[in-house]
């Protein structure tokens, strides 16, 4: 088994791992951390196929991992803000009873 | 003279003012139409001073339009179209003064009225026929509303048989119109462009577009059998519309078949000439005879113009000059009469006695109680039964002379119309006016005595409209040239010879 | 002093004027009025003497003044006054006697509150005459003629309130105007065959020799000359106005306007208008007698109607008892003689008749007038009786007017009058049957005329009022007396041994007399005549005067049938009512039903057909097109209802459905063959 293979299936497994949590969970954070997962997987994808790829000298892999790593910060501060908002509204954090858009 | 399509823009313009002024008041809305109105006739009286009559149509505005259908914006007038813009504009003053006392929405009836006779204006200066049209379909909306809305007996019947056959008269037109176009295969609708067109129609198609046309024209003008609607029409509108009705809009009828279907197609104007003018005599006769017997005072004077609308119809018909320049005399004469006749009845009479049955009005001595009213009606009954010193009498003489030199069995028959007219004139003076008498006139005072005090008077806008009308009726009666020295050089124009000759120019 | 006659539209325009100021002036200012008319009326009498004095000047020329009406391109409306004999003798008659009439009115409509209106209508009549008389053209005449009858409409009707006088206007209007259209026709053929209206235009004129030889010489239908045809129409009109038979049943009736009215419309004026007419266009009546071979002449007709209406009119009067009612049907009478006249040849005999007839005939309406007056609007002559004693300047004025109507010889101007009619007529080549009815007529005339005398003035007072009448205001019998000295003096004016008047008419500048004896043989056949009616009249009526009341009268018990026949004026009213008032009535109704139900109909079944269409309209749009939409947009919605279940606001069931998603993408891919 080539090693970008053995990349492939430790990104598939956290990605797996990351959904089950998302779909599964009923925690607004647990649901949260699932979606990162999902995106870490994908960030050790663009690693893998840019180090085993054919053209390695170029630094695009990690740019692009460098930017999804800044947009998912991003991404997780506006998302707990959001879970800590309806909280604050809710007083729940069970998003099988968050399914109203009106407040 | 290019003053003269103000006429239109200021009553479009005076329309939507009286609606805006109705807003606020009656008064103001009563005030912004009768200054529209007089500033139409001012403007028409201006440009007949400045006139300088001539054969040919005179432009007044010539551009492009709808240039994809080589429709123009053209407005021009000659002799003939003058005297029925000054007509208008003398109908369109008198009816207002006769609807001072309008109080039921106003503005609203004020903004319909001037519409209609911004449309009466647009027909009698459009010298592209496709623009007519339009002008002719614009005059027709507001007539519904008038009728439906401010009417009385019958009203919706009334107004629905009016538009009905308006409408199926201008889509005969419509029809006409489009076929002679294509057929003619002209590149406009100027009345010159589609007259050149359409001699290149065969003879057979050449009839049927005419009949199209006159047909549909026609049935403004009353001619029989498609007159009916002219009785119920004026007798279910509001004293101002049905002024307007017999008085301008039966005009619009013969104006398009005096200036569109016959110059168009002379030679099938000549083939269909016995038959018009022998319906033009059965509307003169028969109506006459209809007004002899009728119970409802207005109806008396409905087909009293049906009656002499088959004067025009038939100076038309006969097509020598003098018919024709008596015919377009009649049109303004029986305009002005008409008018005057509507307004004694609808006005004067019915808004006090409040009822249009000859035998009430018999009960009540209205010589006595309404004198001005018995007076004025005198004296537009003689004007209507064509008597010397009126507008009538040299109409209706130039017809019958001119009619008398194309086929004199024409002329006999239409004259009986005369004493006809003459009967049921008189029957309406006497029963209406004069018909309290003796014992009965004293049962009335005593019985009445205090509904003839509670008569209103007759207001200033009531004797305004009436005096200017029969000035107007008598100075043409006395002075006919003032008309004729404008219609007669019109006449001349190689339009109208192809008419007279026959279709040969 | 002469008059041009560019202003001889002086004479007809003062009176015109008169009437509007009477008019324009306000009720109360029946002084202004009464003087404004009166004043013009003089005034248009000096004109007219002037006129006159112009005219016999040159008695042959016709003076004329033309103008342009209204132009239409094709010819001229052309009008114009004209001045000659005829016209100034007729001017200076109306105006005499239309001037005595007014002042005479003054008196007798002193009481009525419509004083100011009726001199305002008196004067527009008389304007309207003279405009008849002055008139230079067939259409102007026409005019005036049409003026004349819108006057009399309104004269007549003047007491409105009266029922009868109401229908008697209107009657007047519409039996006038049947013989107008007449008229009427005859200008628009005239004007259509010789272009013009003109009587004279320096050689144009319709009565002059170019247009009247062209006009007789062609022929129209059943072989008439133009000439004639057109001669008939306008005699159409005349015997309208002029109440000849058949037309003649609208002037009796007249009676019910004032009496004043009824003195200048049957005396003086309206009804010598048709007589006139004639006169006026002789030469165009005339033009057909040179041809021998037409079928008929246009005159022969004229002589015809004329002595119908002569016997018919004399017969009638003798069983009326209306006082004017009698005066009305000697009128129609006389008329007719003034057509016989015309007729068979004479015309200057017809004006000189119509003259001397307006003079005594006023005086005798003015007298009835008078009698009515003081008996408090007492009209029936059995109720009145005795007033020659209580009226005498009454009884004397109406016993001249009475001898001058019936032909008293020698001193009365009706005797020279009517001589010469009768010797026109007996001279007369076609037919000696109308000379034969105005024989019949003269001894009538004598007799019906001495049954109202001898009625009204002899015996005694039968009622109250009659009792206690006076003779009126001098005002009213002036007028009286002027009258009664004209219908002595008039009559030297045209006797046969100096027939100044007959020879001015004809233009001639000599007067050429005969002496009485060349006709003796017709004068004492007529005095006979005369003296015979006389004679009967004053033995039935004269000698044994009505004493009471209710008593039947002598002739009505020898004759009942023929005198109630007779007293019904034959019937004529009801034959028209019965045929042509029928009739009229008909054609009205049905053509009323006609609009009504037949075109109304056809329009009405029009519109339900439209309404017809719009319902099975409206089915076909609810069931077949709605419903079809209406299915289609079912379906939408309930997919539409279904695909929202699945949003259910859930997010972890939005990723399920990603994920589900994905794995079926990806399978596709894999299962594919990776491509």
């Amino acid at each position: 088994m080539s090693p970008l293979q053995l990349c492939l299936l430790l990104s598939s497994l956290l990605f797996c791992v990351g959904l089950v949590a998302a779909m599964a969970r009923s925690n607004a954070i647990l649901v949260l951390l699932g979606v990162e997962l999902m995106l870490n997987a994908a960030n050790i994808n663009f690693i893998a196929f840019w180090r085993y790829g054919p053209n390695p000298e170029a630094g695009t892999g990690v740019l692009f991992v460098l930017f999804s790593i800044a947009v998912a910060a991003a991404e997780a501060a506006v998302g707990l803000a959001l879970v800590i908002a309806v909280y604050r509204h809710q007083k729940t954090i069970r998003l099988a009873s968050i399914n109203r858009l009106k407040g | 003279m290019n003053l003269l399509p103000w006429t239109l823009y200021v009553s479009f313009a005076g329309a939507l003012l009286a609606l805006l002024a109705g807003t606020r008041s009656a008064a103001a809305a009563r005030r912004v139409a009768l200054g529209t109105a007089l500033a139409g006739l001012a403007i028409t009286l201006l440009a007949a001073r400045e006139f300088v009559p001539g054969p040919e149509l005179q432009t007044l505005v010539n551009v492009p339009w709808i240039t994809e259908l080589g429709v123009r914006y053209h407005l021009a007038v000659d002799g003939i179209s003058l005297s029925l813009l000054v007509l208008t504009g003398l109908a369109a003053t008198a009816g207002i003064l006769f609807s001072w006392n309008n109080e039921e929405r106003t503005g609203e009836f004020f903004a319909f009225y001037l519409s209609l006779i911004g449309g009466v204006y647009g027909v009698f200066m459009s010298a592209d026929v496709f623009l007519l049209f339009v002008f002719y379909e614009i005059a027709i909306v507001p007539k519904y509303f008038l009728v439906a809305v401010w009417g009385s007996t019958n009203r919706e019947y009334g107004a629905m048989k009016l538009v009905l056959y308006s409408f199926a008269g201008s889509a005969l037109v419509l029809i006409g119109l489009l076929w002679a176009h294509a057929a003619g295969g002209a590149t406009g609708y100027g009345l010159a462009e589609l007259a050149e067109g359409a001699r290149h129609i065969p003879a057979g198609s050449q009839i049927a577009i005419f009949a199209l046309l006159f047909l549909g024209f026609a049935v403004l003008a009353g001619l029989f059998p498609f007159h009916t609607w002219a009785p119920t029409g004026h007798v279910a509108a509001p004293t101002g519309a049905s002024m307007l009705l017999a008085g301008v809009v039966m005009k619009l009828g013969a104006y398009g078949c005096l200036r569109v279907a016959m110059p168009l197609f002379p030679g099938a104007f000549a083939v269909c000439q016995p038959v018009i003018a022998w319906l033009a005599i059965a509307g003169i006769v028969y109506a006459g005879f209809i007004a002899l017997v009728q119970s409802d005072f207005k109806f008396v004077i409905g087909y009293s113009s049906v009656s002499h609308m088959g004067f025009v119809l038939l100076g038309l018909a006969a097509a020598t000059p003098l018919a024709l320049a008596g015919a377009v005399l009649q049109m303004v004469s029986h305009g002005i009469i008409a008018g005057l006749l509507f307004a004694v009845v609808g006005r004067m009479v019915y808004e006090r006695t409040h009822t249009r049955e000859l035998a009430a009005l018999q009960a009540m001595p209205l010589h006595r109680l309404l004198p001005f009213a018995a007076g004025v009606f005198v004296l537009a009954g003689f004007a209507s039964l064509g008597l010397p010193g009126f507008s009538g009498f040299p109409a209706e003489l130039s017809i019958l002379t001119g009619t008398w030199q194309a086929k004199p069995l024409w002329a006999v028959c239409a004259a009986l119309g005369i004493v006809v007219a003459g009967a049921f004139t008189l029957r309406a003076i006497h029963v209406a006016f004069f018909g309290s008498t003796g014992a009965t006139a004293l049962l009335a005072d005593a019985g009445h005595h205090d509904e003839a005090h509670a008569m209103a008077p007759i207001s200033w806008p009531e004797k305004t409209g009436a005096l200017l009308l029969l000035a107007a009726t008598l100075w043409v009666g006395l002075k006919p040239d003032v008309l004729l020295d404008w219609i007669v050089p019109a006449l001349q124009s190689p339009a109208f010879k192809a008419v007279i000759n026959g279709g040969t120019p | 002093m002469h008059l041009p006659v560019s202003l001889v539209w002086l004479i007809p325009a003062l009176p015109l004027l008169a009437a509007g100021i009477a008019a324009l002036a306000p009720r109360s200012c029946r002084t202004l009025a009464a003087g404004a008319a009166i004043a013009a009326m003089i005034a248009a009498f000096v004109i007219s003497c002037l006129a006159l004095h112009t005219a016999l000047a040159d008695p042959g020329a016709k003076l004329v003044a033309n103008f342009e009406w209204f132009d239409v391109g094709a010819g001229a409306m052309r009008l114009g006054w004209l001045l000659d004999p005829l016209t100034a003798f007729m001017c200076v008659m109306v105006t005499f006697v239309a001037s005595l009439i007014f002042i005479f009115s003054t008196g007798y409509m002193k009481a009525d509150a419509n004083f100011k209106q009726f001199f305002c209508f008196l004067s527009l009549f008389a304007a309207a005459m003279l405009g008849i008389l002055v008139a230079n053209s067939l259409l102007l005449l026409f005019i005036c003629w049409e003026l004349v009858g819108l006057a009399s409409y309104l004269l007549i009707g003047f007491w409105f309130h009266k029922p009868s006088a109401a229908a008697a206007a209107k009657k007047a209007f519409i039996t006038t105007r049947i013989g107008d259209l007449g008229l009427l026709l005859g200008l628009l053929w005239l004007a259509d065959s010789t272009g013009s209206l003109l009587f004279y235009d320096g050689g144009n004129g319709v009565l002059e020799v170019a247009a009247l030889g062209s006009l007789a010489s062609q022929v129209t239908v059943g072989g008439l000359a133009v000439s004639t045809a057109i001669g008939l129409l306008i005699f159409c009109g005349a015997v309208g106005k002029s109440g000849q038979f058949p037309l003649h049943v609208w002037l009796p009736d007249a009676m019910e306007g004032p009496t004043p009215v009824s003195a200048l419309i049957h005396a003086a004026t309206m009804v010598a208008a048709g007589v006139f007419l004639i006169a006026r266009v002789y030469p165009l009546m005339s033009a057909d007698l040179a041809l021998p071979l037409v079928p008929l002449h246009a005159l022969t007709v004229v002589a015809f109607i004329g002595a119908i209406t002569a016997l018919l009119g004399a017969t009638i009067a003798v069983a009326q008892n209306d006082i004017k009612r009698v005066l009305a049907f000697s009128t129609v009478s006389q008329l007719g003689y003034m057509m016989l006249a015309l007729g068979v040849g004479s015309w200057v005999a017809a004006i000189f008749h119509l003259l001397t007839h307006a003079f005594f005939k006023a005086l005798l309406f003015l007298g009835a007038g008078s009698v009515i007056h003081a008996a408090h609007h007492e009209q029936d002559i059995r109720r009145l009786g005795g007033l020659r004693g209580r009226m005498r300047i009454t009884f004397a004025t109406f016993a001249i007017g009475m001898m001058a109507l019936s032909g008293v010889p020698f001193l009365f101007s009706g005797f020279w009058s009517k001589e010469a009619i009768l010797h026109a007529a007996h001279g007369w080549q076609v037919s000696h049957l109308p000379f034969g009815a105005a024989l019949v007529a003269v001894v009538l005339t004598a007799f019906y005329m001495t049954r109202l005398v001898a009625e009204t003035f002899f015996g005694t007072a039968r009622t109250e009022e009659t009792e206690h009448a006076h003779e009126n205001s001098a005002v009213m019998t002036v007028p009286l007396i002027l009258l009664a000295v004209g219908a002595v003096a008039l009559g030297f004016l045209g006797t046969p041994a100096f027939p100044w008047l007959q020879a001015r008419l004809l233009g001639e500048p000599e007067v050429h007399g005969h002496p009485l004896f060349e006709s003796a043989g017709l004068m004492m056949l007529s005095i006979v005549l005369v003296a015979v009616g006389l004679g009967a009249g004053w033995a039935i009526y004269g000698r044994r005067p009505r004493v009471a009341l209710d008593a039947v009268d002598p002739l009505a018990k020898a004759a009942p049938g023929v005198i109630a026949a007779l007293g019904n004026r034959l019937g004529f009213d009801e034959l028209y009512a019965a045929t042509l008032g029928r009739l009229v009535t008909a054609g009205a109704t049905v053509a009323d039903f006609f609009d009504r139900y037949v075109w109304g109909g056809a329009v009405t079944m029009l519109a339900r057909l439209g309404e017809f269409a719009g319902v099975v309209n409206r089915e076909n749009d609810e069931s077949a097109i709605n419903g079809g939409f209406n299915v289609v947009s079912e379906s939408f919605r309930d997919s539409g209802r279904a695909y929202s279940r699945a949003q259910s606001g859930e997010p972890q069931s939005y990723l399920r459905f990603i994920a589900t998603g994905f794995v079926v993408l990806m399978l596709l891919v894999i299962l594919g063959g990776g491509r």
